[in-house]
């Protein structure tokens, strides 16, 4: 039988240490994590709601079905699945660095956080062409007239406040899109703008990392803790894009 | 076992090598973008009192029309300019002036004034920490205040006027920039300046949070923190994780105002024209806004529900009575404050079935609160009660905890509130258990902490004459209005002498208006003892005035950046060792006895 007395200045809630052994600093960063979760949350319970309060949603094979250089080509979540998989491989790099950082590896974790920053500007350039594509890119919609006034056809992208994706309607033995649910593009151009947003500081945040690193600011220090609570920060934007993804690319 | 992270790791380290020397700091450094937790919480305080100023004097102007609808008054034309032409506020102005009061006084003097006060000043002193874990974002939080506290007040001086859709600002007369004179920039501002605010509670929230959890002295184990601490632990809890939805809500209504969208708007006709939103919801809105406005009134009443439990105890002379059960009823506050917020929506058309899910939970909050109740009533019983000015603040904080709270059961039923929604019962009942009590315990906060604060004693006669007007004046102001309520008056009405029905109240306006004025001089009186006695009042001599256990009353009478000259005391016990083994109290610093008896 092994007794081991354990002295009472030890024990982990008493005072006078971290009762996580974590420094305020990572303590912080996950508290202010759990907060921007809200803020996410709020954002899609809000876009459910409004969602499922609609008769008709769109399709997003239709939608997300369009490839740079493969003008033409029906390719459905081909390119959103190239921006997960991209953002996804960026969390690896990061992991990899904060694994190098423990072992005050400064060159290796230098080489990982340029991949990851690589990885983000990526993610974001992607995002840009997508944004720009849904924006630029015409669909013929037919119009019901209000009040009685006879349909026509006009020319619709996709905006906060209107979309092309509605249900398909047969006139004259001619298919035609109608206008789709306003809140797809209102929330879609919101809730992946404000990740983007999320990215994009995580992008300055690691370029800050990486300049730090370089200059040998965590060596002199004796540790890489910073590198670790920025990885934090960028595995968080990855998993809410998990979400994002699922909400509106996946049903 | 790995190495414990060291206490002293925050990035004050540089300060922990002088502490107690005057540091040469510039004024600006020192008393403007100081990293001092306890200049800091100055700061808020002083910002905070120069909004409760502003926000009181609404409700004067605002209570003049409803006392005196039929009366003019020139000087408000002076005053007021078109807003009053005639000398009598314009309605537009009216509505403006109640959703600034609201405003101003939920979340500029209740949240940030006392949470950012007391969290500041008390977290570090009580917890025994030289500083707050970060003092950087700590003074951002404060600044980030500031820059809000300036954009809402410019929102004042605008050709339009404030945000006038009341202090929830429901779409769409929030989300529409035609829908009303308020509702153009003075609405923009108001978003703007509430983006702000959010910021700067959570930078402070998070700073509080971790403190408490990482920075406790030796000894100072969770069961020894005094209630004040648990109290703003639970609030900054809840600050962190309800104010992001409304920073949500926020976002969503700037992009329908300005950029297009339809997230709240849908099928509305304004003066014949169609809109062409649609397929949003403005009860979508509520939801968001009332996730963080219900758990905003304990931000409000928790800490003082705190304080009030650490000034009875130490005014009792007693042990605070049932010291886990204030905890565990401060944690089931914490957590039902987050499930109860539709209580608040329960006549915009929901499903009874859900109505009566928040029904239970509402009513399930009666539970905590009453234990708290029981518990102060008990620590006050047969104790050698002092009664301070912080004391009596205390006692008052209770007795409109209890009335306003009861009143709170009332309308906690759907079907009670079918009848009682948007009446003067509901502002009767919020006013006295938020407004009133919350208010209360931050006087009490201040009476009692002002000499740790300032080094000097307020006035104990002006503070007498503060607690016995402020006591008998808010039951004057608020009681009647319960009866109001009942008979069905209206809150949010500019003229109720329109309706047959509410003429009969005239009279009782009338003296509800001659007491809210009377009430907000004598509040004046405080603001004229505070600022005083900052300067010129009684200057305390001994280190431990109110022979409190706690350990802020071990630092210097003035502590520096630092707080305690030489290393911090360890913690050998609770913070509620009084009358004790025959002696009057027993610091927490002072090792057990050999032959004590445990608590």
């Amino acid at each position: 039988m092994s007794t081991t007395a354990i002295p009472t200045g030890t024990k982990w809630w008493n005072g006078g240490r971290s009762p996580f052994n974590a420094s305020y600093g990572k303590v912080m960063m996950w508290y202010f994590l759990m907060s921007d979760a809200f803020t996410f949350g709020a954002f899609l319970i809000s876009y459910g709601t409004l969602r499922f309060s609609e008769n008709y949603w769109v399709d997003p094979n239709h939608v997300f079905s369009a490839f740079p250089f493969a003008e033409g080509m029906n390719l459905p979540l081909s390119f959103v699945s190239l921006m997960t998989f991209i953002l996804i491989f960026s969390s690896v790099t990061m992991v990899l660095a904060v694994h190098e950082g423990h072992k005050m590896n400064r060159k290796a974790v230098e080489k990982y956080i340029f991949w990851t920053i690589i990885g983000g500007l990526a993610f974001l350039s992607c995002q840009a062409w997508e944004w720009t594509h849904l924006l630029t890119h015409q669909h013929e919609v037919w119009i019901n007239g209000i009040n009685g006034a006879a349909g026509h056809v006009e020319l619709w992208n996709t905006t906060v406040s209107h979309n092309p994706f509605g249900p398909e309607v047969t006139i004259n033995g001619h298919q035609y899109a109608t206008p789709g649910p306003v809140a797809f593009g209102s929330y879609f151009f919101e809730i992946t703008g404000f990740h983007g947003f999320h990215v994009f500081s995580g992008v300055i945040i690691n370029l800050i990392m990486y300049i730090k690193t370089k200059m040998g600011h965590f060596d002199q220090r004796g540790h890489y803790e910073m590198v670790e609570k920025a990885g934090l920060y960028w595995h968080f934007v990855d998993l809410v894009w998990v979400f994002v993804f699922l909400c509106f690319y996946l049903i | 076992m790995s190495s414990a992270v060291s206490l002293q790791q925050a990035s004050h380290t540089g300060h922990d090598v002088d502490h107690g020397h005057e540091h040469h700091q510039s004024f600006i450094s020192k008393y403007i973008f100081s990293q001092d937790h306890k200049t800091i919480a100055k700061q808020f305080l002083i910002t905070g009192i120069i909004w409760a100023i502003i926000g009181g004097l609404f409700s004067v102007l605002f209570r003049l029309q409803l006392g005196f609808p039929d009366t003019t008054f020139p000087f408000l034309e002076d005053l007021l300019g078109h807003w009053a032409k005639g000398g009598k506020i314009s309605p537009e102005f009216y509505y403006a002036l109640v959703t600034m009061h609201g405003t101003i006084l939920v979340f500029f003097v209740l949240t940030a004034g006392l949470s950012g006060t007391f969290a500041n000043f008390l977290i570090p002193l009580q917890i025994g920490a030289r500083d707050m874990a970060s003092p950087l974002l700590n003074m951002l939080s404060y600044w980030f205040f500031f820059l809000a506290s300036v954009i809402m007040m410019s929102s004042l001086f605008t050709q339009t006027g404030p945000a006038s859709g009341g202090w929830t600002i429901y779409p769409p007369l929030s989300a529409l920039g035609d829908a009303s004179m308020g509702s153009k920039i003075g609405m923009d501002l108001w978003l703007m300046a509430m983006a702000m605010f959010i910021i700067s509670s959570l930078l402070g929230g998070l700073n509080y949070i971790t403190t408490i959890l990482n920075m406790r002295t030796k000894g100072m184990s969770m069961t020894r923190l005094p209630l004040t601490i648990w109290a703003l632990f639970f609030t900054a809890v809840l600050g962190v994780l309800s104010f992001p939805v409304l920073f949500s809500g926020v976002i969503l209504l700037l992009f329908d105002r300005h950029l297009g969208t339809s997230f709240f708007l849908s099928d509305i006709v304004v003066a014949g024209k169609i809109l062409p939103n649609e397929g949003g919801s403005a009860i979508l809105f509520q939801h968001l806004f009332w996730f963080l406005g219900h758990p905003e009134v304990y931000i409000i009443i928790l800490p003082t529900m705190g304080i009030a439990s650490e000034v009875m105890s130490i005014n009792a002379r007693k042990p605070i009575f049932g010291y886990m059960a204030m905890v565990a009823s401060l944690f089931a506050i914490c957590i039902l404050a987050f499930l109860v917020w539709a209580h608040h929506m329960f006549v915009t058309g929901m499903n009874p079935f859900v109505g009566s899910v928040f029904v239970l939970l509402t009513l399930l909050i009666a539970v905590p609160s009453a234990i708290k109740v029981f518990n102060w009533l008990t620590t006050l019983w047969r104790g050698n009660i002092r009664f301070t000015p912080g004391m009596l603040f205390s006692i008052g904080f209770v007795s409109m905890f209890i009335s306003g709270g009861l009143t709170g059961i009332f309308l906690g039923n759907s079907a009670l509130d079918i009848h009682l929604h948007d009446t003067y019962f509901n502002i009767a009942h919020f006013h006295i258990v938020m407004g009133v009590a919350g208010m209360f315990g931050m006087f009490a906060g201040i009476y009692h902490w002002f000499p740790k604060m300032f080094g000097r004693y307020l006035n104990n006669t002006l503070a007498y004459i503060h607690f016995w007007v402020t006591m008998v004046g808010a039951y004057f102001i608020f009681w009647p209005m319960y009866y109001e309520g009942l008979a069905g008056m209206p809150r949010r009405y500019y003229d109720y002498a329109n309706w047959e029905s509410f003429k009969m109240f005239g009279g009782l306006n009338e003296f509800i208006s001659v007491v809210a004025i009377i009430v907000f001089a004598t509040q004046l009186l405080f603001v004229v003892n505070f600022f005083y006695s900052i300067w010129k009042g009684r200057k305390v001599t001994t280190l431990n005035p109110w022979n409190a256990n706690t350990l802020e009353w071990t630092t210097p009478i003035k502590p520096g950046h630092g707080n305690w000259v030489g290393e911090i005391p360890e913690v050998h016990r609770w913070p509620y060792d009084y009358s004790k083994d025959g002696q009057d109290f027993i610091p927490q610093d002072v090792p057990v006895g050999e032959n004590e008896t445990r608590h």
